[in-house]
């Protein structure tokens, strides 16, 4: 993957988005549990910030996705966490799946103004019992005349309490668990869908995330995405933008959880000297940062196989296993090195202590990553039937 | 109404500049390059004025090297309507690039030439006030308010001894000062038809200037480290230690 001039303006006025117009108020959406997601994302479709791999005909800009990976890695600049993943939802989580698939109708009417930032978008897949294991969902969908008639729960909704509408993994018959599935788009005001309930994480605290509960929602059946039956299918490509999305959006973060450790232990004094003269603290901050540049170059190039059309279903999700499993890493070490300062809620490093954790579950856990990775190399045998 | 804008590319503000181990220059290898800051504002100046009618057209120049396009198209994303590079490889003294930008501004028969106040990496501050010179235009320098009329622009300053409100006759050079407006984001539609935009290219002989070097940089060092203070505990103490660095 080449950076052009245009990535890198890309990546510039989203990195001063970012700076200017989320920043500042991080700390008064962490506290609050809550981010103004229609706000801030009118003002990014208006930028065209949301659009950038989607097609014109819904206002996007219709470039590969080599372009909406600098803007994710531009998003990193955000001192929280929360934030660039409840906008990855929007552009990268909740709506590919749309894109590709989805009727004129549903482009005009749920696309389109996702793009445009009028509409707040969100992605269910997860429920309470089964959240990795996506074929495993309970939630139905019948076909009653020309609706779907939708029942069950979502859980662990990003976006959840205010988003306008979902895109919503279904069972819309019976039989083989990775044929029956359907994705369709909910409309959250919808009667029957009950959504007050939002969760209390341990992180990622200015991004809302719900509980969805479905009584008998009633949604057109011209909602459907795509072909009945093939949900699952359109799902597991949905996620590769997803995951590549995750391992770019973080790097920022990291290198900056480093480069804020370095300045903090370059001025903190401890046995006559800074803690940053210790060759141990130097190695070790050198070692991540050189962890980061090769995560940076794992995701470019699982990037550069998405754009040429080739399957990136392997690099993408090494990407986001190592994205993961370094988010832990980096922060961890550095909050040893703050010492007691680290440990204080609002510090910088204890932010993404608390936000990093989550991208060794969110997205596909850790585990899945190499359950995918396993299998695609040769190593994985056949899996208990279920 | 034409207005002509120069933009710059210098090494980027967020930098951390290094000096050579020669002592020849400064790092650049490696090195983040973007618009001048005061070119930017004097770019976003053009722009709004544009969009308030009483500009009809931008013309973005910029002198240096291949790179330089992507100063250009920076230039264009933000609203310049074509620009011109002025191809030069090699280094470009302050007069020279009045006296090249003087020339683009003649042959563009612009009736107003914005620019920054000065470029961050040699903060040097001359580039406008010559133009003005060699044109014989009246100049308003470090403007932090422009307004704008069909024959005169009316100029508000920011000097120590509070606000100098200066009205010229147009054509005119008028250089930007920090506060004159906070440049937008580039929408990134624009950045992409930017990517279509002409930009035109001469060089210093099409203009009919040749490259001075009437200034030579004899040697680049780093400003030196601040040394360790010390506390005093009483305000005797502060004045006898000032004395004794013979201060005060």
């Amino acid at each position: 993957m080449q950076f052009t001039h245009e990535h890198q303006q890309i990546y510039d006025t989203t990195k001063k988005f970012v700076e200017t117009e989320i920043n500042p108020h991080v700390l008064e959406w962490e506290k609050a549990g809550f981010w103004p997601a229609h706000e801030v994302l009118k003002k990014m479709g208006g930028l065209g910030l949301l659009g950038i791999s989607k097609p014109d005909s819904v206002g996007g800009l219709g470039l590969d996705y080599s372009y909406q990976v600098a803007f994710a890695e531009a998003l990193g600049f955000c001192t929280c966490g929360g934030i660039p993943m409840a906008i990855g939802v929007q552009t990268d989580m909740a709506t590919p799946a749309l894109a590709r698939f989805g009727s004129d109708y549903l482009k005009e009417n749920f696309l389109k103004p996702a793009v445009a930032g009028e509409m707040v978008a969100a992605i269910a897949v997860s429920e309470p019992g089964a959240g990795s294991d996506v074929a495993g969902i309970k939630t139905t969908a019948r076909k009653v005349g020309e609706e779907y008639v939708i029942s069950g729960s979502k859980l662990w909704i990003t976006n959840g309490t205010q988003a306008d509408w979902a895109c919503m993994l279904v069972n819309s018959g019976e039989g083989d668990r990775h044929g029956n599935k359907s994705l369709i788009v909910v409309p959250l005001d919808a009667k029957g869908v009950d959504r007050r309930q939002k969760l209390d994480k341990l992180g990622q605290r200015s991004s809302d995330t719900a509980m969805i509960f479905l009584d008998e929602v009633r949604v057109p059946a011209r909602n459907l995405i795509g072909q009945e039956g093939k949900g699952f299918t359109y799902q597991m490509q949905q996620f590769q933008e997803e995951r590549l999305f995750l391992s770019a959006s973080i790097i920022a973060a990291m290198e900056r959880v480093i480069d804020d450790t370095a300045a903090y232990t370059r001025q903190r004094q401890a046995f006559g000297q800074s803690i940053l003269d210790n060759q141990y603290v130097q190695f070790r901050l050198s070692e991540l940062k050189t962890e980061v540049e090769a995560l940076r170059a794992l995701t470019y190039r699982a990037t550069t196989e998405l754009v040429a059309g080739r399957d990136a279903a392997l690099l993408a999700s090494m990407a986001k296993l190592k994205s993961g499993r370094l988010g832990r890493e980096v922060t961890d070490a550095c909050l040893q090195f703050w010492g007691g300062q680290g440990y204080m809620w609002e510090s910088s490093v204890a932010q993404f202590y608390r936000d990093l954790r989550l991208h060794s579950i969110g997205g596909g856990a850790d585990e899945v990553m190499l359950g995918i990775i396993s299998k695609r190399l040769g190593y994985g045998g056949k899996r208990k039937p279920s | 109404m034409k207005a002509l804008v120069s933009v710059k590319r210098v090494v980027d503000y967020n930098v951390r500049i290094q000096v050579k181990p020669d002592g020849s220059g400064v790092v650049t290898d490696g090195v983040k390059f973007s618009v001048n800051p005061f070119d930017e504002i004097a770019m976003e100046e053009a722009v709004r004025l544009k969009e308030k009618g009483k500009i009809t057209e931008i013309v973005a120049v910029t002198i240096g090297g291949a790179k330089c396009e992507e100063t250009l198209r920076t230039a264009l994303a933000f609203g310049a309507d074509r620009a011109v590079h002025v191809k030069e490889e090699g280094e470009v003294q302050p007069l020279t690039a009045a006296q090249a930008l003087a020339a683009v501004f003649k042959k563009e028969g612009a009736n107003l030439f914005l620019l920054g106040k000065q470029a961050i990496d040699d903060d040097a501050n001359q580039t406008g006030q010559m133009v003005a010179a060699l044109l014989d235009l009246p100049q308003a320098t470090f403007a932090s308010k422009v307004e704008l009329e069909a024959s005169k622009a009316t100029v508000t300053r920011e000097v120590d001894a509070g606000l100098e409100t200066l009205e010229i006759d147009l054509p005119a050079v008028i250089t930007a000062d920090l506060r004159l407006n906070e440049p937008r984001y580039l929408k990134l539609p624009d950045i992409m038809k930017a990517k279509k935009k002409p930009i035109e290219a001469v060089t210093l002989a099409d203009l009919g200037v040749t490259a001075g070097a009437g200034l030579k940089a004899s040697k680049t060092v780093a400003p030196p480290k601040r040394s360790k203070g010390v506390v005093v505990k009483t305000v005797d103490e502060l004045i006898a230690a000032l004395k004794g660095k013979g201060l005060i």
